[in-house]
């Protein structure tokens, strides 16, 4: 009998803790395949961030170095100059990577620093209870932007990805969404030529991924996947920002 | 170096060579005078010995940056002046917590705020109280000439790993610039334990976690208990400190780093007055050598803590003491280094005050 699906070997059998419908199961499994597709495994270093996904190392089977909330690029920074011959990769959520982190995060993209960064953008602070983060968009309202974001009193949404295209050790710079089962498979696509640039020593690399919070969203994972590709992908167009191997 | 030989040098650029050579290969920091020399140092030292030199776009990003390659198993070490170090405190407290050895290098200068660039030693509080959050201690050395920054930053990397912690080395304005003759000798041998918790990719063994965070109260304290019994075998093995003529003592004066020197100064000019006074110096800050100043306690009548600060040392001083004798306290704060002459005029002052 021929297997079709199982799990990634890199997952360990412990289940995931993400609320049902929360992206980060979704982008936590397309990794773990990539890692074991691309035999990376024994030479793969994880930062995770401070964030939904700071249980991270519950889940991956590789080892996990824990980070304090937006230090991550930093941390890899010194993992991969200290062992230029492994693969590493930070796994951040919004507010982690574009507002406490942003430094952090600018400066190793600017470097070129051969990592790869996985960014999850919920436009909310997810762990801490839905709160406004950098992403959080017009009109979208949180426990800390109650009367919905207004740009005058809490500013325009951040699309740092946009920003970190425009910087010379940039390599691969991409936004997917996991809102269908095509684009997740689009998403697997981009985290493997972001893996593939990094092994390859080209320069940074990161990859943008729009995924639902339905929690704190406060809707149905059905509701919140709809309003995910209707109202998320608008304010954040999905495509490659930057691709040296293309440009 | 087989025959060891004097060489005239700068204190920063002593904290720099003995950091390569205690295989430190991995620097990372940002700039602030007055301790530029040292990454100047190290970006091309590091260069030499193909080790890593990174200067880092902020101290939060660089005490990371050391986080990240001590978690891989390197050797690695950042340096900066007081506010600076302040930014530090984040990466400092988790370094503790994740058990992970770096060596950090603090030249105080004036402060608080963006204060001076002039010697001081504000930063005792935040050095010897864990000026990160949570319940940790970090060794701290303050060494008082170019060549115990040489040998002190040389052991500093195997008391890190030895323990598995963070080590401070405080120094100022005045230890940095200093230029004295030194002996580099090799570095001692020592049993070291395996690095048998470094990330450098799970090739052949059971994948590996570095982390704090412990959310069962229970496990967070066990973990909290575990790291008390290590800081109690430091407690027991680290305090280092110097005496200065403190056998006949009637009077001893209780100075640090730069202060000590000053204070070796006066002890001297008072001694050559006939007035029976000596000079402990801690060389380790915490832990704290409370078994030679309440040694004092038996011989001395009268304790001058000297520090240019308002007073920050004399608390452990007093709570060694535990209120066996009197404990005077003379400070310069701000920047200001006082001569050898005017620590000679409070010392007689208080000599003749307490009719000694
Ligand atoms: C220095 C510091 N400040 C604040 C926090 C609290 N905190 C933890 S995660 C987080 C935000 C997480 O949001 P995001 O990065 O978007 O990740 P998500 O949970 O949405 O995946 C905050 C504010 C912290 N751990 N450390
Ligand atoms: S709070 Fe949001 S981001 Fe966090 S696990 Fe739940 S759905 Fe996912
Ligand atoms: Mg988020």
């Amino acid at each position: 009998m021929k297997k079709v699906f199982t799990r990634p070997e890199c997952l360990k059998r412990t289940p995931f803790h993400y609320c049902p419908g929360c992206g980060h199961s979704i982008i936590h499994r397309l990794v773990a395949e990539l890692i074991d597709e691309m035999g990376l495994r024994g030479k793969a270093i994880c930062v995770p961030p401070a964030g939904c996904a700071v249980l991270a190392y519950n889940y991956f089977d590789i080892d996990v170095c824990e980070s304090a909330h937006g230090r991550g690029c930093a941390i890899a920074t010194g993992f991969k100059r200290a062992l230029p011959d492994r693969f590493v990769f930070t796994y951040q959520g919004d507010g982690d990577m574009a507002a406490i982190g942003t430094a952090e995060t600018i400066h190793a993209a600017n470097r070129g620093e051969v990592i790869t960064s996985i960014f999850v953008n919920n436009a909310v602070y997810g762990m801490t209870g839905g709160q406004m983060a950098p992403t959080t968009m017009l009109g979208q309202k949180t426990t800390t932007s109650p009367f919905g974001r207004r740009s005058k009193v809490e500013g325009f949404p951040l699309r740092i990805t946009n920003l970190i295209a425009q910087l010379d050790g940039a390599a691969y710079v991409t936004r997917t969404s996991v809102a269908t089962p095509a684009k997740v498979m689009a998403t697997k696509k981009a985290i493997k030529k972001a893996f593939e640039i990094q092994l390859q020593g080209l320069g940074y690399t990161l990859v943008e991924i729009l995924s639902p919070c339905p929690t704190n969203w406060k809707m149905t994972p059905v509701e919140s996947f709809k309003y995910l590709e209707e109202r998320m992908e608008k304010e954040y167009p999905l495509g490659v920002f930057k691709d040296i191997t293309k440009d | 170096m087989d025959k060891p030989e004097k060489t005239m040098m700068k204190g920063t650029d002593a904290i720099g060579e003995a950091a390569i050579q205690a295989g430190c290969r991995c620097y990372f920091g940002y700039p602030i005078t007055p301790q530029n020399e040292i990454p100047e140092y190290m970006s091309r030292r590091m260069d030499e010995v193909g080790g890593v030199f990174l200067q880092g776009e902020s101290e939060i990003a660089s005490i990371n940056m050391v986080l990240g390659a001590a978690a891989a198993g390197v050797r690695a070490m950042t340096s900066s002046s007081s506010p600076g170090i302040s930014l530090k405190q984040e990466g400092l407290s988790f370094l503790a917590s994740l058990e992970l050895p770096a060596v950090i290098v603090n030249i105080n200068r004036g402060g608080p705020g963006l204060g001076n660039i002039a010697p001081s030693q504000g930063d005792y509080y935040q050095a010897t109280r864990g000026g990160g959050h949570g319940d940790y201690r970090m060794p701290v050395y303050a060494p008082a000439s170019v060549q115990e920054l040489y040998d002190i930053t040389m052991k500093s990397f195997d008391i890190a790993d030895l323990y598995r912690t963070p080590v401070m080395i405080l120094g100022d304005g005045m230890m940095g610039q200093i230029v004295e003759p030194i002996v580099m000798h090799a570095r001692p041998e020592v049993d070291l334990p395996p690095k048998d918790y470094i990330l450098d990719g799970a090739e052949g063994r059971p994948s590996r976690i570095v982390k704090s965070l412990i959310l069962d109260v229970r496990l967070m304290e066990e973990h909290n208990w575990k790291l008390k019994r290590k800081y109690d075998l430091m407690r027991n093995e680290l305090p280092m400190h110097e005496e200065f003529m403190t056998e006949d003592a009637k009077m001893v004066v209780v100075a640090y780093g730069t202060a000590a020197r000053i204070a070796k100064g006066a002890v001297n000019r008072v001694r050559s007055n006939g007035l029976k006074v000596g000079l402990i110096r801690p060389i380790t800050l915490w832990p704290f050598p409370d078994e030679a100043i309440a040694g004092i306690t038996k011989r001395a009548k009268v304790i001058l803590v000297f520090e240019m600060s308002t007073g920050q040392m004399i608390d452990d001083v007093r709570l060694a003491t535990q209120g066996k004798v009197e404990c005077e306290f003379y400070g310069r704060p701000g920047g200001v280094v006082a001569a050898p002459q005017e620590i000679a005029r409070i010392i007689e002052r208080h000599w003749l005050q307490k009719e000694l």
